[in-house]
């Protein structure tokens, strides 16, 4: 008796321990829609951010603006923590914020439940945005789920210094017209500057690479009804055995993973010589380099213009104060608005006329060897030709083939063809 | 008992008519005493199994039910797929590897966390100076919370900045690839259980030591045993229930590893090629990264099927153990 009552008590101790998984329904609440008066009722809006989206200062001018309105500020360290806070809180039900910040990448998920969001579409934001931009957050039914908020047009971010000791020349033009071209143009001016200079890589990851190039496929894993090709795709094939023979075997990369330790503490050593950046990445290198001279940022991109990331502003319906939230998201995705934010923060806006805009082109960054960022960025910006077709489960399939170039690149337990399988098979689990 | 047996015994039936009414009363208050006697216990014990029923049994049960349907995050119940889950999971190579993860990683760390906690607690249960401060300086990293715990060794562990890659090649040895090679991201995160849990076990054992006769150590002495004789001959046996207590909940924590794991990298996932993927971390990746809630609940059930086996073979070990123990 004794014995088996400690094993009862046992499981049960153990039940409790292993499962930790709730699951809950979702359920739709009763809300009065973005339709309803605004600017009399006293309110309290929550705005839900990740990283820096340059807002601090916005907030302070729209809470004078309009007295009615005290704007809680809630901020995340990461995007995957705020996708995380997202995703728990929508399948709850409850507890998301009046405005929730989205970030591109996992749009495509949420698009998959546009009742979960207010439809923001309005004829006074119409021809706000870049095309694609807004293309990309509007259902098939023309919802508008969210207001875009910045851009990610790519340019290539170089060390001048090491250029110039590897006999490269190292001016921002005379750098634009040698990468400017194909892939295959790219990775030629590196074998040239790695057989040049001792033991530097010329770019840092095969997997950031990768994104640049993927960037620029219309379909590159899923068609446009959703259907996964991406281990049939040749494109995608090809970008891969063309990113790896440049990599290990060339031997161009330095092996690091993006965002971890090593890749972090490499920016203090001379490991690479060359990044894609996109408009954010420039405050991420200028942080990770501190005290490190000779940064420089030119006006091209291989393969033509690309664009990585960029973000939205929502407004979830289980909010319960959605016109207010819905006018706040407007004024802070304006124009005007976003040029501020890209002064403070350097988010670069997604908007047609903040591109235009002379405080954004006058925008010039100092650790960048004084470089016009705003202007190469809103050229870069306009360069961008592809608006990639990002289904349900890009997220997922482009993770994988992230870790399938890790495993060749960086862990090395794996030659490009047995990591394709691998690649193959994780996708056929999705 | 004299009490209850009285109620049952029917009275003599001349007297009945006269007395019926009081003879009821005292029935009913009798009756409500024999309910008191009865019921009482287990009313007391009651709310542990009712919040058992709450937060334990029916997460469980519904976790189960999740497990046999098509089930999105967000989107919520599909249709009922019945065993279909299961199928899908157990022929995924990537579960089994977890599988093969989790029981490296629990080895690597319950094994060395148990022999070392006994060794501390011996030292500490010698006649230091400053007694106290030394027993709760072992508490000290109990205290770090795990994700603080991982955002230190990952800068330790870091395979080409790392300090103890930098301190191997000063020495002139290889560095040893930390998030690359499976067996060495496994020591280097059980390192960091063995971090936090050793000086909380301990602690346990310490107590435990404390707790045994003094003359049992005199008679010892007097029979000529030393220190060491000493403590394999009498400490170490006179700790056996002790050791079953550890062993089962360092069994229970290291088949659920996680924080420990999923902080070893930026993303999260236990490598490109899941060097490091333990099964709650899987359970994550599908529930979370996927959405797919259907098929991380199948993993969550069969990470439980898994524990309580493990936990029995466990109980059933180290009962034997400790019969052959009270026997000697």
């Amino acid at each position: 008796m004794h014995s088996r009552a400690r094993i009862t008590a046992l499981s049960a101790a153990a039940a409790c321990l292993a499962l930790a998984l709730t699951a809950c329904g979702s359920g739709g609440t009763e809300n009065a829609g973005t339709e309803g008066e605004t600017g009399t009722e006293d309110v309290t809006l929550s705005v839900g951010t990740f990283n820096e989206f340059g807002y601090e200062e916005l907030f302070t001018e729209y809470e004078e603006l309009n007295p009615n309105v005290t704007i809680e500020h809630k901020k995340a360290a990461t995007s995957n923590e705020a996708r995380d806070n997202l995703t728990t809180r929508l399948a709850a039900g409850s507890g998301l914020s009046d405005i929730e910040g989205i970030e591109v990448d996992w749009l495509p998920e949420l698009l998959e439940y546009p009742d979960q969001f207010a439809d923001l579409s309005d004829p006074a934001v119409e021809g706000r945005w870049l095309d694609w931009k807004m293309a990309a957050a509007t259902t098939e039914d023309g919802q508008l789920i969210g207001y875009g908020t910045d851009a990610g047009p790519q340019g290539v971010c170089y060390r001048a210094d090491l250029f110039e000791k590897a006999g490269l020349p190292s001016d921002r033009e005379s750098v634009a017209d040698m990468l400017d071209g194909s892939w295959q143009d790219y990775f030629d001016a590196g074998k040239e500057f790695v057989a040049a200079s001792d033991g530097v890589a010329w770019f840092d990851s095969a997997g950031a690479t990768y994104q640049g190039m993927i960037n620029q496929v219309q379909n590159a894993y899923e068609d446009n009804e959703g259907a996964v090709i991406a281990t049939d795709n040749s494109e995608v094939k090809d970008i891969y055995e063309q990113v790896l023979q440049a990599s290990v075997t060339d031997g161009l990369s330095a092996h690091l993973t993006q965002w971890e330790d090593d890749w972090v503490a490499s920016f203090q050593s001379d490991a690479f010589a060359t990044k894609l950046c996109p408009g954010w990445m420039l405050g991420v290198i200028e942080g990770n380099a501190e005290g490190i001279e000779g940064w420089d940022i030119a006006d091209v991109f291989p393969g033509g213009g690309g664009n990585w990331g960029g973000s939205y502003l929502t407004v979830p319906t289980q909010g319960a104060n959605q016109a207010e939230a819905k006018k706040l998201a407007e004024w802070l995705t304006a124009p005007e608005q976003q040029v501020k934010a890209f002064e403070s923060k350097g988010t670069f806006p997604s908007q047609v006329e903040a591109l235009e805009s002379d405080a954004l082109l006058g925008q010039t960054n100092a650790f960048f060897n004084d470089a016009p960022t705003g202007e190469i960025l809103a050229n870069r910006a306009t360069a961008v030709e592809v608006t990639p077709f990002k289904g349900p489960k890009y997220f997922a399939i482009n993770d994988a083939m992230q870790q399938a170039l890790t495993r060749v690149d960086v862990d090395k337990t794996d030659d490009p063809d047995s990591s394709w399988e691998k690649f193959v098979t994780a996708v056929g689990a999705l | 008992m004299a009490v209850t047996d009285r109620v049952h015994t029917p009275p003599p039936t001349r007297q009945r008519s006269p007395r019926d009414k009081s003879v009821k009363r005292l029935a009913f208050s009798q009756k409500v005493s024999k309910w008191d006697v009865k019921l009482s216990p287990y009313l007391y014990i009651s709310p542990f199994f009712l919040l058992f029923a709450v937060t334990g049994l029916f997460p469980l049960l519904y976790t189960a039910w999740v497990s046999l349907h098509s089930w999105n995050l967000i989107g919520g119940q599909g249709e009922f797929t019945g065993l279909e889950n299961y199928e899908f999971v157990l022929a995924q190579p990537f579960f089994w590897n977890a599988v093969g993860n989790t029981f490296s990683i629990f080895l690597l760390s319950s094994v060395p966390q148990v022999v070392i906690a006994i060794a501390i607690a011996a030292v500490l249960d010698a006649n230091l100076r400053a007694r106290t401060f030394w027993r709760m300086g072992v508490l000290v990293p109990f205290v770090v919370a795990p994700v603080a715990v991982g955002l230190i060794f990952n800068n330790l562990f870091a395979d080409q900045a790392g300090l103890f890659n930098e301190m191997l090649v000063g020495v002139g040895l290889d560095p040893v690839r930390w998030h690359s090679d499976s067996l060495a991201s496994h020591a280097a995160i059980a390192t960091m259980v063995n971090f936090r849990w050793t000086g909380y076990n301990a602690l346990i054992f310490l107590a435990a030591m404390q707790a045994i006769p003094r003359d049992v150590y005199e008679a010892a002495t007097i029979d000529g045993a030393g220190r060491l004789r000493q403590f394999f001959s009498v400490t170490v046996p006179m700790l056996r229930p002790t050791i079953i207590f550890v062993v089962i909940t360092a069994t229970i924590g290291g088949l659920q590893i996680f924080d420990e794991a999923r902080v070893f990298d930026q993303a999260g996932l236990g490598g490109a090629d899941r060097q490091w993927q333990t099964l709650t971390m899987y359970i994550w990746e599908l529930g979370w990264g996927q959405r797919n809630f259907g098929r991380a609940s199948a993993v969550a059930w069969l990470l439980f099927l898994i524990i309580v086996i493990i936990a029995m073979a466990n109980f059933l070990i180290t009962r034997r153990i400790a019969n052959q123990g009270g026997r000697q």
